[in-house]
């Protein structure tokens, strides 16, 4: 084991991968930062003060309202999905929901705004079934967007937050009845405070998928919804005044600094949660 | 529930057990809605999708979207090149992944937290930021690179035949799956005793690695290749942000013309996702049963 030939002879294996992801993912992220800080050619901080400015602030904080509405609903109605799940005797139902969250938490991008179109966009089959669209229906707006965004960020609750309903242990259950407890006290001494880790896990994982969504979005609603993934996709594509290019990279880079904020919470959490529950 | 533990040892005397003070039945109400309630926002999306693809506009029944899929301009080429690109790029991430955890596992345990990083970052770091950087240099390598050999890379790797550029693209973003299910399957197998043994007897490292860990891995490259091929089927971000025509590129390109095979395409796409991993986890229950 400390045999150093050994040593740096797989140290060599590494090395393959490493230098892939530094040039293929460092050498763009670079160029994004250096962009961020460069118009027309000078150093300047002009862009990234530009991306926290209007409708560039309105689009970023557009997709961390609409994320963190998806993250907490998504986080709510997931867990008690799961907790229906668990405490089902039927191994069918389990295993059904289970493989069915699977696939559906990967059912993303465009097919899921297509299908959610069909089912209640304007000529949705549901949408002319009831006559919705007399009634103002319109699925193209920041509700729809949650709506649909919850379709694939539940399955993705259910999947994260099953094996922590499983790790609660029946004697804990048992320990709180015998000494007097209510299930609402068990729930709240007890459950919620071993679950909370991975609930807030889960919530975070959430929140990082309908923050970074795109295809979604662009398929459905166009840029009806201020959502800075279509800002930064617009300026991309060259809907930008001239010379202020590098605003998308200024976006994109606002957007890393959430992401990445969201992400140094759970980092720390998912450590703690696997203590209480092996 | 108290009763049924095996830590609990009461003596079960027969005829109390209906006699479950604060248990009632209601907990199976609230499942009852739950379950139904999911059932519907889960189902009607797809039942809706599928009766808007079959629904004639003289109210009849037909199944002409479905076939006009396979007549629709574009369809093959796009297929074939999402398929091409996902079999370049699942090569590609388990040539670099493979070896890499088997050395992590073996000599080099300090390298693991420089790995686990480079296989988290794609995961934290949003695609669209990414491609963001990656159109940057490829707008801005023409004019810094004129003069090197790099400016002839740089055009290759965007060919619109077979776009390379994608293909890394697409590594980098398969990295944290490929590596989680390399990582675990090499978990459950004894690699440092196979390893040790086959040294022993006198094989050389790339005969350990290939005729050793590899066939011991095999539902776990299996998973990892599966999960980077449902991930580059469904890829749009990117591909469309550098246009290239991908599948979900030309799914979202005729959707303005054709509503119909739009919404069935994606159908037939959710049915293809939907195969792929139900091969990947009888793959895993396999595995597991087999160990």
């Amino acid at each position: 084991m400390g045999d150093s030939r050994t040593g740096s002879k797989s140290r060599w294996a590494v090395v393959p991968l490493l230098v892939f992801a530094v040039i293929v993912f460092g050498v763009p992220m670079l160029v994004l930062l250096g962009g961020t800080f460069t118009r027309e050619g000078t150093p300047s901080a002009a862009n990234l003060t530009e991306s926290l400015q209007g409708a560039y602030l309105t689009s970023l904080i557009g997709s961390v309202k609409i994320s963190a509405l998806v993250a907490v609903l998504g986080g709510v109605l997931g867990t008690f999905l799961a907790q229906a799940v668990v405490t089902s005797r039927f191994r069918a139902l389990r295993e059904g929901v289970l493989t069915a969250s699977g696939v559906l938490a990967n059912f993303g991008g465009v097919p899921l705004a297509f299908a959610w179109i069909a089912t209640l966009g304007n000529s949705g089959v549901v949408t002319t079934t009831l006559g919705l669209g007399d009634h103002g229906w319109s699925l193209y707006n920041f509700w729809g967007l949650t709506l649909v965004y919850l379709y694939f960020s539940v399955p993705l609750m259910v999947l994260t937050v099953v094996p922590a309903l499983d790790g609660l242990r029946p004697q804990w259950r048992e320990a709180a009845q015998n000494n007097g407890a209510s299930t609402w006290q068990f729930w709240r001494y007890v459950g919620v405070p071993v679950l909370t880790p991975a609930l807030l896990g889960g919530v975070i994982l959430l929140f990082g998928g309908a923050f970074a969504a795109y295809a979604t979005a662009q398929a459905m609603v166009g840029s009806s919804v201020p959502l800075v993934t279509l800002k930064i996709a617009d300026a991309l594509t060259g809907n930008v005044l001239i010379g202020h290019e590098n605003v998308a990279l200024a976006l994109s880079l606002d957007m890393i600094v959430v992401a990445g904020l969201v992400m140094a919470v759970y980092l720390p959490l998912r450590r703690r949660s696997a203590r209480w529950l092996r | 529930m108290a009763s049924l533990t095996p830590q609990v040892t009461t003596p079960a005397v027969p005829g109390t057990a209906p006699a479950r003070p604060g248990r009632p039945r209601r907990p199976r109400v609230w499942r009852g809605v739950v379950l139904l309630l999911a059932a519907v926002y889960f189902l009607v999306p797809l039942i809706a999708s599928f009766v808007f693809t079959v629904k004639a506009p003289d109210q009849g029944f037909s199944l002409d979207a479905y076939g006009e899929i396979f007549s629709a301009e574009g369809f093959a080429g796009s297929l074939l090149l999402s398929l091409g690109l996902g079999a370049a790029t699942i090569v590609i991430v388990l040539l670099l992944t493979l070896p890499a955890v088997v050395a992590v596992r073996l000599g080099a345990p300090r390298w693991r937290p420089v790995l686990e990083v480079v296989c988290t970052l794609p995961l934290v770091v949003p695609p669209i930021t990414f491609v963001a950087g990656i159109s940057t240099v490829l707008r801005w390598g023409p004019d810094y690179l004129a003069s090197t050999p790099f400016y002839q890379t740089i055009i290759a790797v965007q060919d619109p035949g077979f776009p390379i550029v994608l293909v890394l693209a697409y590594v980098v973003l398969a990295l944290p799956f490929a590596y989680r299910s390399l990582d675990a399957g090499l978990g459950a197998i004894d690699v440092r005793t196979l390893s040790e043994a086959a040294r022993n007897l006198g094989a050389s490292w790339p005969h350990v690695l290939l005729r050793v860990i590899v066939p011991n891995m095999r539902s776990a490259m299996a998973g990892a290749s599966f999960l980077t091929l449902a991930l580059v089927l469904g890829e749009f971000t990117i591909a469309r942000l550098l246009s290239f025509q991908t599948f979900p590129v030309w799914i979202y390109t005729i959707s303005g013309a054709h509503a119909q095979v739009s919404v069935a395409v994606s159908v037939f796409s959710l049915l293809i996702t939907w195969l792929l991993l139900l091969a990947l986890s009888s793959a895993g229950a396999r595995q597991r049963s087999g160990s």
